[in-house]
């Protein structure tokens, strides 16, 4: 994991010392709510419907258990016994007050935390794939990259006031799980037939009201490159995109309105234009960064893990825990634990204070010290022993941490929706949880087999549905809330945008009208065939008759 | 409205020059973009220092025949949410341009150092701040990471220190 040096903390402390002088030049009335807006937005101090919001940077989800367990204090002192895991990999705390905000940054700067850029129109908090630096099919880590841009993008004196705010993903496998096609900036790391590295970057992609697929303008970016070529695109973003409507001023529309080829021609102008004097410092710093994340020492097991294989055969339910909730290990012996947060009927992302506690103890035990966030808001235990899984498995169900649905039905992606945000339209929480209900049995989860459900409570999209295979989107119709469904969404390597399916339902409709669209499903799919392929291979025409025909 | 510059309230020497107004000769004057292009001919002879305000959506190439000759660039933020006009400050300086830079319309002590950072010199400010805001503003973040940018004396680039033997990245010296 990477630590702060000296440098990264005193950054973080006098950009503390700052906010703390800002908030109290706001509440002393030296600042108007305009003008304290964006500075309090890029320290991830939201204005919710009731309280402020709280959000907090974990770069590329990667947390240490003295992380975790702090975020669990904070949860304890300052808000009210739990917090929200987002899709951003980051958590955020819905009950904060402003004259607490600075004691909070301050306790997390003691852990090498901060919410810088978790808000407002600047480079965000970058995401990674939650299994990065784990997953047997992964190329190289990508996190040293995401290191760098963490420290590039913070405070760029040139980007803070873009039009419009910026997501870069950056994934180092060929199975995309940091959805990078629909990111401002996706950067993808292939390696040539000399070894090395190079970056496929990707610009344009987005969710919102107009969702796009990003296009590509570089198929293998030398990797010293990276920092002045990105600064080539941020400049053009900065000068060019709209600024006239905030709706229309992501670089997804710029890129849209300019074509792929004209801003592909922009950028390398620019980046012609501007040539970097030199990236001996940038490769440097990133090969100091990559040190920091090298495999931990890992013991040389045996492929066979007699415990773990007898406790299945002893006890189904972990068996079946195993089943859907391990992932593959780079290393032999060794699993990936994903921790679904998305017990029946619970709210998508929550975990207490305790249960935080609960899942640091665990990593300090179990997996070197280390947690992900993973963007479907679960929590990933990265470097788990086989054999330690059972043992695991024992402590999580005693905590309500063990639901064994991670990937299918019951791991529903939601915003916080109506009940929390000041944007949204319609609740989605009440939803999900509806949902969560209704496909309770784990036997026909399994059935229905691999599938992403994604809610969002307002065309802004923070959960996703444009990229879920099942999509959900909470409207408001002169006051009724009302849910628009769309199906064959995906993130994925072959990313697709939802289509729309017919008119929308009212709340109650929501979870019989997904029955019916997975029934169908599980009666046309051939052997073997997830539900994204079957609807990729049957088109919308089976699904809109199972809705909309008997009405 | 008040000039700063390097951290004090100064004169302000130059006078901006409506569309229809004379030139003196000698004059420190700053026109439009849109005179600037209109009369060059005539501009380009001008005895005085010559200085142009340019709208924050004009392009850099389009000010580049003109660059050599001007003593002063003024750069719009409508808003202070509106950042165009950093990138526009950042390639004027990087495309080697070495006089003064100016920043006018609403701007906020808690800007100053980006602006600073990335070469502005002088700060046409409001008198709703008091001058101590301004300075404090100033250094307040005494660390960056980005290289490259104009750094006040005890401001330090972090990834030049953590990697010895790299001096900070000194991009164009200029003016201010």
């Amino acid at each position: 994991m990477y630590r702060y040096d000296e440098f990264d903390l005193s950054f973080v402390k006098q950009r503390t010392e700052q906010f703390r002088d800002q908030a109290e030049r706001r509440l002393k009335g030296e600042l108007t709510e305009d003008e304290f807006r964006p500075l309090r937005l890029m320290n991830g101090l939201y204005l919710q419907l009731h309280a402020y919001m709280l959000r907090i940077a974990i770069p590329y989800g990667t947390l240490s258990s003295k992380q975790m367990r702090r975020l669990a204090y904070i949860a304890d002192k300052w808000d009210r016994g739990y917090g929200h895991f987002t899709t951003r990999q980051n958590i955020q705390y819905n009950w904060i007050k402003l004259e607490d905000t600075a004691d909070i940054l301050d306790a997390l700067a003691e852990v090498e935390m901060h919410g810088i850029q978790t808000s407002g129109n600047c480079i965000r908090n970058v995401t990674t794939d939650h299994w990065a630096g784990a997953a047997a099919d992964e190329i190289a880590d990508p996190r040293p990259v995401g290191e760098l841009l963490r420290q590039w993008s913070s405070l760029h004196p040139e980007f803070s006031f873009l039009p419009r705010k910026f997501k870069i993903a950056v994934t180092g496998a060929p199975n995309d799980r940091a959805a990078v096609k629909v990111h401002d900036i996706g950067l993808r790391l292939h390696k040539n037939d000399k070894g090395e590295i190079g970056w496929e970057v990707l610009v344009g992609g987005g969710q919102g009201r107009t969702p796009m697929i990003a296009v590509m303008v570089r198929d293998f970016l030398p990797e010293k490159e990276l920092v002045p070529y990105l600064e080539a695109i941020m400049r053009v973003y900065n000068l060019y995109g709209r600024r006239d409507n905030k709706y229309k001023a992501r670089i997804k529309i710029l890129v849209h309105e300019l074509g792929a080829e004209k801003f592909r021609s922009e950028v390398e102008a620019e980046y012609a234009r501007h040539p970097a004097q030199t990236t001996e410092v940038d490769q440097k710093e990133l090969a100091r960064i990559a040190e920091y994340f090298a495999l931990p020492q890992l013991e040389k097991l045996s492929r066979f893990a007699p415990h773990f294989e007898q406790s299945k055969l002893d006890n189904k339910e972990f068996a079946r825990w195993a089943r859907n909730n391990l992932a593959a290990h780079s290393t032999q012996g060794y699993t990936i634990v994903n921790i679904s947060l998305k017990p029946e009927g619970g709210i998508p992302g929550d975990a207490t204070g305790e249960q935080m506690r609960v899942m640091a103890d665990l990593a300090e035990r179990y997996s070197q010290d280390e947690l992900r966030v993973s963007h479907a808001q679960n929590i990933v235990l990265p470097h788990v022993k086989l054999e330690d899984a059972f043992t695991i498995w024992q402590e999580l169900r005693k905590h309500d941490l063990a639901a064994a649905n991670y990937g299918l039905a019951g791991d529903i992606i939601a915003c916080p929706g109506l009940d929390y945000c000041a944007l949204a339209t319609a609740r989605s929480i009440p939803i999900s949880q509806a949902i969560s209900r209704k496909f309770a049995d784990l036997d026909k989860q399994e059935k229905i087999g691999p599938l992403k459900i994604n809610i969002s409570g307002c065309i802004n999209a923070c959960g996703h549905h444009h990229v879920g295979h099942i999509g959900i989107l909470g409207l408001d119709k002169k006051g009724e809330e009302f849910y628009q469904i769309t199906l064959g969404g995906s993130s994925g390597d072959s990313a697709s945008i939802g289509t729309i399916l017919g008119p929308g339902f009212a709340g109650e409709e929501v979870p019989d009208a997904i029955e019916k669209i997975l029934d169908t499903y599980v009666k046309l799919r051939q052997p073997g065939e997830e539900f994204l392929a079957a609807y990729r291979r049957l088109g919308p025409a089976p699904f809109k008759e199972a809705l909309y025909a008997a009405a | 409205m008040q000039l700063l510059r390097n951290n004090a309230f100064v004169a302000d020497a130059w006078a901006t020059l409506a569309d229809d107004a004379p030139l003196a000769e000698g004059a420190r004057a700053i026109v439009s973009f849109a005179r600037l292009q209109k009369e060059w001919d005539t501009l380009a002879k001008h005895t005085g220092l010559l200085g142009v305000a340019v709208p924050n959506t004009l392009r850099a190439e389009e000010l580049a025949p003109y660059v050599s000759r001007l003593a002063l660039i003024v750069l719009a933020f409508p808003s202070f949410t509106d950042g165009r006009s950093y990138s526009l400050a950042r390639q004027l300086r990087l495309d080697g341009y070495r006089g003064e830079l100016r920043a006018t319309g609403n701007l906020l002590p808690d800007q100053l150092q980006f602006m600073l950072q990335v070469g502005i010199d002088t700060f046409e400010v409001s008198e709703r701040f008091p001058l101590e805001m301004w300075q404090k503003a100033a250094r307040q973040m005494a660390l960056t990471y980005q290289r490259g940018f104009t750094h006040a004396a005890d401001e330090r680039e972090v990834w030049s220190q953590r990697h010895q033997g790299f001096a900070a990245w000194e991009e164009q010296p200029h003016a201010g």
